[in-house]
Parts: C-alpha cells; sequence; structure tokens
C-alpha cells in the first residue's frame, strides 16, 4: 500500500474519531477538571479501582472458557440447526442490562429458579458478563476458525501428535488473532460494566464507571468523575497496549471459503457437539425461557395481557420505537462501515507504530465511559452546526461503540489473507485491480457483513450512550423496555418483558439474514 | 471513499437539520419518565400553533447537569421534572430566567418557591407493603416501627448515593429523626441495619426484584411512590377488586416536580406559553395517569384508581439544605449501612 493511499485511507476514520470522539471527551475533561474539588474530595477509592480490575478479568477468562468450544463446534461441524445456535448466542449481546438484570434475579435471587440466593455476589455479576458477551468470542473466534484449513490438524494427527499437542501447538497459535481481538472486546466491555453491575451487584459493588455516574448525577462532583474517567482511561489504554504487544504480527493461512464442514461421525466426535449444543442452550436459553415465561404468563397461566398492554400504553409507542431503533441502527451500521472499513485496511496492511496506536484510538471508545462521552458531546457540539440534540448524534455514539467490532473482525481476516492466493493471481496475469476484486473483496466482504452485522445488533441494545444524550423523537426499544420497568403495574414490567422478546426475535431475524447473504462471489472459487 | 464523506456529511446536515430553528416550534427537556398523552400536546398546538418538540435527557440529575452545563446556551427552551432535591443546584447555576405564570395564583402557596421555577406536579415517596404478608402481623405503622425486630428481614430500600427515591428515603428519615438528640437518623439506620434491612441500587430491582408484592422477591416492604398501589391496581389484567399492595402514609418524602424556562432561549414567548400550558387543568389532568404523580391544581380532577391525594408529610427537609449536606449525609449513610 502507498503512502498515498494510505492517507487517504486515514482521512474519513480520523475526522470521525477527532470530531465526535476525542473533541467532545477532552472537552469534558478539561472543564470538569477546572472545577474547584467537592467538600469530600477524596476520589481514589483503591476497593473501587480492584474490583473494576478483577471482576473484569475474571469475567473474560470465564467467557472466553465459555465461548470457545461454542466456537469450535459452530465453525467446524455440521450439524441440524448450527446456525440456529450461534445465531442465538448474539441474543443476550442486545438485551437492556436493565431486563438481564431482572432476569437474573429471576433466576439467581432470593427466590430463584434455581433454589440459591445469589443476589449481591460477584457470581451474579461475573455470570451475567458471561451470558452478555459469549457472542463475542463465537463471533469473532469462529469466524476466523471456520477459514483455516483443517487438514493441518488431520496431518499433525495422522503424525501422532495427541489432541492436546495439537490445539496448543496448531490449532490456539493459528487462532491467536481472533482470540486476542475478542479477549480485548470482552475485557472492555466487562471493565466498563455499569448496568449488570448496578442491579446484580446491589449498593457496595461500584466498578469506576458506576462511580462515574454516581458522582455525576447523584453528588454533581463533575471534577471527581473526570479525575475517574481519566483512571479509566489509562486503565483501557493499559490493556490495549498490552493487547498490541502480544498480538501477533505473523499471520494465519487463511482460505477464501469456509473450509468444508464435517459432520460428527464417532461417538466422541457426537458427544462433543451435542454436549456444546446442549452447554449453549442451557447459557442462553434458561434466562432467555425465564424471560419469555415472564413475558408471556401471569399466575402460572399463559396469557397475551403483554401484547394488548402495549397496544394501548400510554407511555410507548411500540411502532415508533421500533422504527426508530431499525433507522438508528441501518445508519449506524453505514457510519460504522464508512468508519471502519478503511481503518481496517489501513492497519492491516501498515504495520508501524503509528499504525499501532490508530488502532487503540479507535478502540478507546469502547473503554470510555458513556456519562463523559455523553457529556462531552453536549458541551463540544454547539458549533458550527448545533449537533448537541439532534438525533443525528444517537446512531454517531452506536457507531463509536462499533466501529472496534468493524474494526477488530476484519483486520484479523485482512491480515491473514493467503499471500500465495494474491501471487498466484498475478502469476496468471491478473492485475492488482482484479487481485483485489477478485480476492481480498469477497474475503474482506465476507468480514465486513460479520462486522455489520454486529454493528447493527449493538445499535439496536445499546443503551448506555443512548440514555444519557439529550434525544429527541420517539425512544428506541431498549429506552421504551426501561421507561415501561420504571414504573409500577404488572402490565407495563409483562410490556417491558415482550418488548425484550421482540428486540430477541429481531436480533436473530437479522443474524440469520447476515448468515445467508454474507458470502457474495463464493462462487467464483 | 468520496461517497462515504459525501455520506456522511449529508447524514450530519439532514439529522442537524430536523432541529433547525423555527419559531412555532418549542423544545422541552425532560427526563426519561415524562410522558402525556398525544391528544393533549396536539391540543396546545391547535389552540396556538406551537409544534412541542420533547427531548428526553437521561434520569433527573443527569438531565438537571445537562442544563447545568449548558448554561445560558441551552439545548431546549423550557426545561421540565427539576424537583426538590435537584433544585437549589439548578438554581445556584443560573440556568433558569424568571417567569411568572398568571395561572400561579392557583396553585396552593405552599409549592411555590422561587419566581424561575413553576411547581407542576408532586409525588409522595412512601412504604409500600405486600398485603397478603401482614395477616398475622400488622403492617407497620410508623418509620420507628421498621427498627422494631418483628420486621426483621423485611425492607428493601433503594441505595441513595444512586437512586431518587432512595434519596428521597433518606431524606424522609432525616426529616423525621432529626440530626440532634439521642435518637438521629443515624441510630435510627443502625437499627435498620441491625434488622437486616436489604439495599437495591435502583427502584426497578428494589420492586420488581426484590418486593414480593409486584416480583418475584421475598420482601415485603418497599421504598416506593404513593401511587404505586393505585398503578398496580390500574396496570393488572383483568383487573383485581384491591390492590396486593397498600401505602405505609406515615414517613413519607414530597418532591415538587418544577418547570423553568432556559436562559439563553430565543423563543421566549413560545416557552411561557409552554409554561402556561403545563398550569392547565388538561395538562394537570393528565398528570396522574402518564406520570403517576399529583397535579399542583387542586381543582384538577383525579382518575379514581389514584385515590385521594395524599396529605403533606408532617417533616419536610428544605432543597437549599438539601443541597449543603447531601454529599456528607451521603458518605455518612454509606459508612453506617454498606460498610
Amino acid at each position: 500500500m502507498t503512502r498515498r493511499t494510505a492517507l487517504w485511507l486515514a482521512v474519513v476514520p480520523t475526522a470521525f474519531l477527532a470530531v465526535f470522539f476525542v473533541y467532545p471527551v477532552a472537552s469534558i475533561l478539561a472543564t470538569s477538571l477546572g472545577r474547584p474539588a467537592t467538600a469530600t474530595g477524596s476520589v481514589f477509592d483503591a476497593g473501587v479501582v480492584w474490583f473494576t480490575v478483577w471482576q473484569a478479568v475474571v469475567s473474560t477468562v470465564l467467557t472466553l472458557a465459555a465461548g470457545l468450544p461454542i466456537a469450535y463446534v459452530t465453525a467446524r461441524y455440521d450439524f441440524p440447526g448450527r446456525r440456529l445456535l450461534r445465531a442465538i448466542t448474539l441474543v443476550p449481546f442486545v438485551l437492556p442490562t436493565l431486563v438481564v438484570g431482572v432476569t437474573f434475579l429471576a433466576l439467581l435471587g432470593p427466590s430463584g429458579v434455581l433454589g440459591v440466593d445469589l443476589s449481591g455476589t460477584v457470581t451474579a455479576i461475573v455470570a451475567a458478563h458471561v451470558f452478555f458477551n459469549v457472542a463475542v468470542v463465537v463471533r469473532i473466534v469462529g469466524g476466523l476458525w471456520e477459514h483455516l484449513d483443517p487438514r493441518i490438524e488431520d496431518a499433525a494427527r495422522a503424525l501422532g501428535a495427541g489432541p492436546w499437542q495439537v490445539a496448543r501447538r496448531i490449532t490456539l497459535p493459528r487462532l491467536r488473532p481472533a482470540i486476542a481481538s475478542a479477549t480485548a472486546i470482552v475485557f472492555l466491555f466487562s471493565f466498563t460494566s455499569f448496568g449488570t453491575v448496578l442491579v446484580l451487584g446491589g449498593p457496595g459493588m461500584a466498578t469506576i464507571e458506576v462511580d462515574i455516574y454516581r458522582r455525576t448525577a447523584f453528588l454533581f462532583d463533575l471534577r471527581g468523575a473526570a479525575i475517574l474517567a481519566l483512571m479509566q482511561m489509562a486503565g483501557v489504554i493499559g490493556a490495549l497496549i498490552a493487547y498490541a504487544r502480544h498480538q501477533d504480527r505473523s499471520r494465519v493461512m487463511q482460505s477464501l471459503t469456509p473450509a468444508t464442514l464435517r459432520r460428527p461421525r464417532t461417538g466422541r466426535q457426537r458427544l462433543v457437539v451435542g454436549a456444546t449444543a446442549l452447554w449453549t442452550l442451557v447459557l442462553v436459553g434458561v434466562p432467555t425461557a425465564v424471560l419469555a415465561w415472564r413475558a408471556l404468563s401471569r399466575g402460572g397461566r399463559p396469557t397475551l395481557a403483554g401484547f394488548r398492554a402495549l397496544r394501548v400504553s400510554p407511555f410507548v409507542d411500540v411502532g415508533a420505537a421500533a422504527s426508530s431503533s431499525l433507522g438508528y441502527a441501518v445508519t449506524a451500521t453505514v457510519i460504522a462501515l464508512a468508519v471502519g472499513l478503511p481503518a481496517a485496511l489501513l492497519i492491516a496492511a501498515r504495520r508501524g507504530r503509528l499504525s499501532r496506536w490508530f488502532d487503540t484510538l479507535l478502540m478507546l471508545p469502547l473503554g470510555t465511559s458513556a456519562v463523559t462521552l455523553g457529556f462531552g458531546m453536549l458541551v463540544a457540539l454547539d458549533a458550527p452546526i448545533d449537533l448537541r440534540a439532534s438525533v443525528a448524534l444517537i446512531p454517531i455514539a452506536h457507531a463509536l461503540v462499533a466501529v472496534p467490532f468493524v474494526v477488530r473482525t476484519l483486520v484479523p481476516v485482512l491480515g491473514s489473507i493467503r499471500m500465495r492466493l494474491r501471487e498466484a493471481a498475478a502469476t496468471l496475469g491478473a492485475s492488482p485491480a482484479r487481485i483485489r476484486l477478485k480476492i481480498d473483496l469477497p474475503i474482506a466482504g465476507r468480514a465486513a457483513a460479520v462486522g455489520a452485522g454486529f454493528a447493527f445488533v449493538i445499535s439496536l441494545g445499546e443503551f448506555g450512550a443512548t440514555s444519557l444524550l439529550a434525544r429527541p423523537g420517539s425512544p428506541t426499544l431498549p429506552l421504551a423496555i426501561f421507561r415501561l420497568l420504571g414504573r409500577p403495574g404488572a402490565l407495563n414490567v409483562q410490556g417491558a418483558m415482550v418488548l425484550s422478546l421482540l428486540l430477541m426475535a429481531i436480533t436473530v431475524a437479522v443474524v440469520l439474514l447476515v448468515d445467508r447473504v454474507r458470502l457474495p462471489g463464493r462462487g467464483l472459487f | 471513499m468520496k461517497r462515504l464523506v459525501i455520506l456522511t456529511a449529508a447524514l450530519l446536515v439532514a439529522g442537524s437539520c430536523s432541529t433547525g430553528e423555527r419559531s412555532d416550534t418549542v423544545t422541552l427537556l425532560a427526563h426519561d419518565f415524562f410522558a402525556v398523552t398525544p391528544a393533549v400536546l396536539e391540543a396546545f398546538t391547535a389552540e396556538t400553533g406551537i409544534e412541542v418538540e420533547v427531548i428526553l435527557g437521561g434520569d433527573a440529575g443527569l438531565m438537571v447537569n445537562q442544563a447545568l452545563l449548558t448554561a445560558g446556551n441551552p439545548v431546549a427552551d423550557v426545561l421540565f421534572g427539576v424537583d426538590t432535591t435537584l433544585l437549589s443546584r439548578a438554581l445556584a447555576g443560573d440556568v433558569f430566567v424568571p417567569y411568572v405564570s398568571p395561572a400561579i395564583g392557583l396553585i396552593p402557596e405552599e409549592f411555590v418557591v422561587d419566581d424561575r421555577v413553576t411547581p407542576i406536579d408532586y409525588g409522595d415517596v412512601c412504604l409500600n407493603y405486600d398485603r397478603a404478608a401482614f395477616t398475622a402481623i400488622p403492617p407497620p405503622a410508623t418509620l420507628r416501627d421498621l427498627a422494631d425486630p418483628r420486621y426483621a428481614g423485611m425492607l428493601v430500600v433503594e441505595d441513595p448515593s444512586i437512586s431518587s427515591p432512595g434519596l428521597a428515603f433518606l431524606l424522609a428519615t432525616i426529616a423525621e429523626f432529626g440530626e440532634d438528640g439521642d435518637y438521629t437518623w443515624k441510630e435510627y439506620w443502625t437499627d435498620l441495619r441491625a434488622n437486616d434491612v436489604l439495599v437495591a441500587s435502583d427502584w426497578g430491582t428494589a420492586y420488581y426484584g426484590h418486593f414480593s408484592g409486584a416480583g418475584d422477591g421475598d420482601r415485603p416492604l418497599v421504598v416506593s411512590y404513593a401511587s404505586s398501589p393505585g398503578a398496580e391496581l390500574v396496570f393488572t389484567d383483568p383487573p383485581p377488586t384491591e390492590p396486593s399492595t397498600a401505602t405505609l402514609t406515615s414517613g413519607c418524602f414530597r418532591q415538587v416536580e418544577y418547570a423553568g424556562i432556559l436562559r439563553g432561549t430565543t423563543r421566549r414567548g413560545a416557552a411561557e406559553e409552554l409554561i402556561d400550558f403545563l398550569l392547565t387543568r388538561e395538562f394537570q389532568e393528565d398528570v396522574p395517569g402518564s406520570m403517576f404523580v399529583y397535579p399542583v391544581r387542586p381543582d384538577a380532577a383525579l382518575p379514581d384508581w389514584l385515590g385521594e391525594a395524599p396529605p403533606a408529610p408532617a417533616a419536610t427537609v428544605e432543597p437549599a439544605r438539601i443541597e449543603v449536606n447531601r454529599e456528607r449525609w451521603l458518605a455518612e449513610w454509606t459508612r453506617l449501612v454498606l460498610r
């Protein structure tokens, strides 16, 4: 890639981040730090920081442990319901934290279905983080895994390697870029977790993010909030630098089309597939079933009262909420692709220090407090066009969160396009443009489709940043759910559960659709 | 690439156009729980020719912060929903311009505090109890009863440092027991803690997660609103003959919600008309069904399910006193109850 092309590619992502992230965040931090300290003054609470870090580490490790088997089975084996299994792992990802919180309380709470009261414990928080984030591991790692040639493992096995040796020496090293990407994202999500910690952890268990919100909304201590936001960002940057160091420069060989899926043949393979499918159903299915039951029953008997209540609800207009959610999601996806695609091409092609910093900067919004970002946009974006209370800010805020997903799904794939495929094409007389069209594009397109699906789903489920922006127009679906859950009355909570089911249904439909259309040009090879 | 730039630019312009200045529009910044029947707003537009655009700005605390950060250069013309606990902060931040509505004479004097804000509605934060749980023993009658070992393990409250009803309940206990004497609010909370009070972080978690009267919880006493049992009655299908929960009328904290014209508005006239409209009977009578609070106008008819307007709580805490002491009280409460 020439320097000129690189510069061109950098224009849109840099401008987008500068205007909608760096400038607003810098503005609010500068404004807040200029304020006098409040009476109690003391900001640094080692307990909060320590808790934030260790629960994030535990959540990340367990999410990987929960997600890798699902990624493996859905990437390697062909069995009935495979696509559906992979699609449903994305369901938790879009559920508003408040809904998940109440659902988990119904499961793990004082009179929970499981019979143990885990409310107010770290166990409940970590379980919810795993539930939320398992999709990240399944999609990102699974996406790479299915394009790795399984014959290399076969060869190793034929040469006498045991299963552990194959996993350790062959499979894991080849998956490393994707595992590192997924780890980084899951860590950032858990590190900055807000709603889950608030609802399930209860008082006395605060992440830095919760403390930032508390200081802003209840103590008006913007200075303290800003100091915490800076600490949080420092932690995030530290984690991202460690990740960038760790992420191998080596690329893995990747095929253009997914490797042929195998039907589980031996008893052991069937066991592995069956056990993993069951595990996925338990992990995702049980909380979902509890939610569905609460949406569709009353006093032990099934009812459609929730639907009827929504139709006449004075607080939410379901049609308007659904159409505003879908409209924002489409716009956010377009923006995320417009920013993420050139950024990923750049990062994959140029491996300098500058590109690494660029990569870190793109990831930073994921680890930035929603309060900081929301207030930043409020103080900064009043001129030349007053965007502060504009509908445009919502998809932009969603895109800021979605871009890292687009980039993280694209970079490992782009970096792994087989050099030999390109060389072979060139030898056969293909022009560079033709190579780009026929080789780079199908591979990148596939990853871009996965990234777009992610962006869409993130926007559908986004709550934190949206709720902090001053926003005109109809509330989105998650905000409508929040509105209903904030009111007394059995029908309101039931309506909220029905809306959650609707959100889940839309998500599964979108994901299945993306899975189907994501291979343009596949027939060319 | 160029196309993407143009597309992004077009999106931004399209987005910003929708908020462009229009003389016949007025924007209302409100908290997330603001609601109004569309027909009521439409009637206002039909009468005055003014369209109302509602901008929601998060919970009340965040919304007031937004107003403070944009004081003099506001994102809207009128703000609705600054309550008793936030009022002093908003006034000190100089976010409003004075306006006294001609309708102010219709409102009881106790609600009128400053010519920069107009009282619109009020709600009482009160204890609710699950009627089914109090057959063997009577429900508590006063706040002090909650410290009685008979009611051990029954109460769930919200964290006052992060929840608005939680803060209101803490203020109710401060109003009731005071800061001086041999049994202050601190002794009271020490007793509540000994009586195994459960602290949830927000109203939804407390009410739907831990309260036995409305969710799957096992606590029959919760901090909620005076209007909650009535709302349970009307929002249940099929409607029960009598509510499963009831309000403890002693030890409530009254939160008055105010509206004000934001300093820096360019549509002063329309903003004044909107404030006047918030005090019309049409809007005032829509308030209970939309937001579960009571209208400030005594002549506004209340829906049957809501019951009589509650009498004013015996004790209260002045907004200025809340502002001065909030941080200290919260720190002391945290040390007493959570550590």
